[in-house]
């Protein structure tokens, strides 16, 4: 009897403390100390970015904790963030596309009354930057963001291979030309049959590396390179959201069919669900002679003791028959509107514009969009990669930036794999159904959508 | 604490029923289900009649009645998605069930070293999806993947000539291939349990009456284990129709949408879509499919059962 009441005394104060603990634990205040997290892709410029960082912590004694993660879960892990109103980040480096969705939930501070302030202007930085990743609605000026990471997709050449006179040789027999860097797709395919299978060094090289990622934007970053080039266009400029005929031309339908054709004929065995990494590691193990990847990545390619230095070549994305442009890549930073240092995050801002941080930026291994920085008459020759960027910079476009972009995204994802990797359908079947699926989007979102 | 707390609190707890205790006991495990499991669960069925798209937040929430219901069942891509994850499930459950039984067989002889064989095919089981997802991606690699090369030891196919994941015709094998290399020792390890229950007395008296070992088998070994079997079916095949984090590491759902089962469809329409209200439906339906479906196995267990 006495065991069995000890027992009840125990049971009942065991549920008693739980209880209290719990209510205690909730009201608990944590002691804050001066303290930034800024979120961003684990990837070679946020490496940078942790380098360059020191500084700002030096002048304004606030530490800076960093939330990087990988590209392939970079959206689905900061976008939940975001959705949830979390307060994981003060700071985010956000991509381009986000913008939209960003300003629209408001989960972005609008900047403007910063700039006024600081005279930050936007005027200084690379127009296509602010468009991209700044402005919402595009071409208004309603500022949610910085321009932190100018960057497009260009391409990668083994220039001692080029360069070896048996291979200039045997591609001149070939083609009556000399071989260089491409200025077109037709060339560059050419460039790539010509190496693929080709044995170098007893070892067995491919002709080029392209996006063809299927889970989250790969192929989608890298089919646009040619479609932009072949006629394609996001909607016509006439009438906002008329997409039937522009994204489903048959020039565009044409372009489709290119990359599918680069595909088959010139990539190395397996890349059928390849992105950046396995890019970046065809070309370090010397597997192809082209490589299709974004400017980031190339500071880093720049500096490999096996394929960097004199070995690398760099060139901007070739045109097409009907245009010549590139994808844009990039991210802007921003202040996250629930973040409970938001003084703070503004003051990062604050410092990160100044230009002589934006010049340590692109020292470092970062991509600035300061004018004064790329437009300085030494930049071209500051990186082997610079000329190219600069170009690349001139002629980007990008992805739609909609709130419902991801939705946008992944359909076309799905449309594109199916047709060049899965074999499924014609490359018009896929960019019809293309069509279908963006005008129930956008009609779910209210956008009158027109037809013809 | 001083001895007059104690007495107060002794007071305080004398009163107390049994069941009122039981009730604190439990009371917190309650809360807690009520909170993450049927709440959502509410919530859920609330939002799959409304439009709401997490991405867009904030246009005015609808209510959309069935719309979402009957846009997915009319959706021919969510077919085709069931039909994969069937045509998965189906297979994948087959080949653990054949391959698990014969291993649970050969384990249930006493041999020597039956401990350690045991440990070794017990291994895969016991790994991440997603270490399983990412050390067979690098096995699969046309170009320095092993399995390749030991593919075209046998067939005399070049290595790379071929791709694993990448091949229409050869993912959904493949995702086939890896869920049952994982998962055939846990059939195993279920069936192992119905082989060492059939009391010996069973067989000695089967031996009396020169019952061939063939016998034996289609009349005591396998009528005695089949409840097993089925239990490890009904776990399997549950288990399978939800796959998504091997399947999401091995293919995400490529080439194409070939092996994209409907939980990667699902969870890219909740949570990379951000079609709440849609994605909602989707999960109600799914959820309805597997609880009816295991509901009437379970029953047809209770009669292998009873037999």
């Amino acid at each position: 009897m006495r065991r069995l009441k000890w027992l009840r005394s125990t049971a009942a104060s065991a549920v008693l403390a739980t209880v209290a603990l719990g209510g205690l634990g909730g009201g608990e205040a944590a002691a804050q100390s001066k303290q930034l997290t800024l979120c961003w892709a684990a990837w070679d410029p946020a490496n940078a970015l942790v380098e360059l960082g020191k500084d700002f912590t030096k002048q304004s004694g606030i530490e800076m904790k960093y939330e990087f993660v990988p590209w392939t879960s970079y959206a689905d892990r900061f976008l939940n963030e975001l959705n949830s109103h979390g307060k994981l980040c003060d700071l985010i480096i956000g991509d381009s596309q986000w913008i939209g969705g960003a300003a629209e939930n408001k989960w972005y501070v609008k900047l403007n009354d910063f700039f006024d302030k600081e005279k930050i202007s936007m005027d200084d930085f690379v127009p296509a930057t602010v468009v991209g990743y700044s402005q919402w609605p595009k071409n208004s000026p309603n500022y949610w963001a910085l321009p932190a990471m100018a960057d497009a997709v260009g391409w990668t050449y083994r220039k001692d291979w080029f360069s070896r006179p048996e291979i200039q040789s045997a591609f001149k027999a070939k083609y009556g030309r000399d071989l260089a860097p491409p200025k077109t797709y037709d060339e560059l395919k050419q460039i790539a049959e010509f190496f693929q299978g080709r044995e170098i060094d007893g070892k067995k090289v491919y002709g080029a590396y392209i996006f063809t990622e299927r889970g989250s934007e790969g192929i989608t970053m890298g089919v646009t390179n040619v479609l932009y080039n072949y006629g394609f266009s996001y909607d016509n400029p006439k009438k906002p959201y008329q997409m039937q005929g522009v994204v489903n031309s048959p020039e565009a339908a044409k372009g489709l069919e290119f990359y599918k054709e680069l595909y088959k004929c010139c990539t190395a065995p397996g890349m059928t669900n390849a992105y950046m990494q396995e890019g970046l590691d065809a070309f370090k193990s010397g597997q192809v002679a082209m490589q299709m990847n974004w400017f980031a990545f190339f500071p880093g390619l720049y500096k490999d003791p096996n394929v960097g230095g004199d070995k690398i070549g760099f060139f901007v994305n070739p045109a097409g028959p009907n245009g010549h442009f590139t994808q844009l890549g990039g991210q802007g930073i921003s202040v996250v509107a629930t973040s409970d240092r938001k003084d703070d995050a503004l003051a990062y801002i604050k410092w990160f514009a100044q230009p002589a941080v934006q010049q340590k930026w692109w020292q470092l291994g970062g991509y600035s969009a300061l004018k004064a920085v790329v437009d300085a008459p030494d930049f071209p020759k500051s990186a082997a990669f610079a000329p190219q960027f600069l170009e690349s910079m001139g002629i980007v476009k990008d992805f739609w930036a909609e709130p419902s972009y991801a939705q946008l995204l992944l359909d076309m994802q799905k449309r594109v794999h199916d047709y060049v990797v899965a074999d499924k359908g014609t490359a018009q079947q896929a960019l019809d159904l293309l069509v279908k699926d963006w005008t129930k989007v956008f009609k779910e979102q209210g956008k009158q959508v027109a037809s013809q | 604490m001083s001895e007059p707390a104690k007495s107060r609190d002794a007071r305080r707890v004398r009163g107390l029923s049994d069941r009122t205790i039981a009730w604190l006991f439990v009371a917190p495990t309650i809360a807690l289900l009520l909170a993450i499991n049927i709440f959502p669960l509410v919530w859920m069925i609330r939002l799959s009649f409304t439009s709401l798209n997490l991405s867009m937040s904030y246009l005015p929430l609808r209510f959309v009645g069935l719309d979402n219901f009957t846009d997915i069942l009319t959706d021919e891509d969510v077919w085709f998605r069931l039909q994969t994850t069937a045509q998965f499930v189906i297979w994948s459950v087959a080949l653990q069930v054949v391959i698990g039984y014969g291993l649970a067989l050969l384990i249930n002889r006493q041999f020597r070293g039956h401990s350690f064989w045991t440990t070794i095919i017990l291994l895969p089981m016991m790994l991440s999806p997603a270490v399983v997802g990412n050390f067979w991606t690098l096995l699969l690699q046309p170009q320095i993947g092993p399995f390749n090369y030991l593919i075209s030891l046998f067939t005399g196919v070049p290595p790379s000539s071929f791709s694993m994941t990448g091949q229409v015709s050869l993912a959904p094998w493949t995702i086939v291939l890896v869920d049952t290399w994982m998962w055939a020792p846990y059939v195993m390890l279920i069936c192992l349990a119905g082989l060492r229950s059939i009391p010996d007395y069973i067989y000695e008296a089967a031996e009396v009456d020169r019952a061939s070992p063939w016998r034996q088998f289609w009349s005591i070994t396998l009528p005695m284990t089949m409840p097993f079997v089925m239990l490890a079916v009904l776990f399997r095949a549950i288990e399978n129709f939800k796959m998504f984090d091997m399947v999401n590491l091995l293919t995400s759902g490529g080439p194409g949408s070939t092996t994209e089962l409907v939980s990667i469809t699902l969870k890219r329409a909740a949570f990379e879509k951000w079609r709440t209200g849609y994605s909602s439906a989707l999960a109600i339906i799914l959820f309805v499919t597997v609880f009816g479906a295991a509901n009437i196995y379970v029953k047809a267990l209770n009669k292998v059962k009873q037999r």
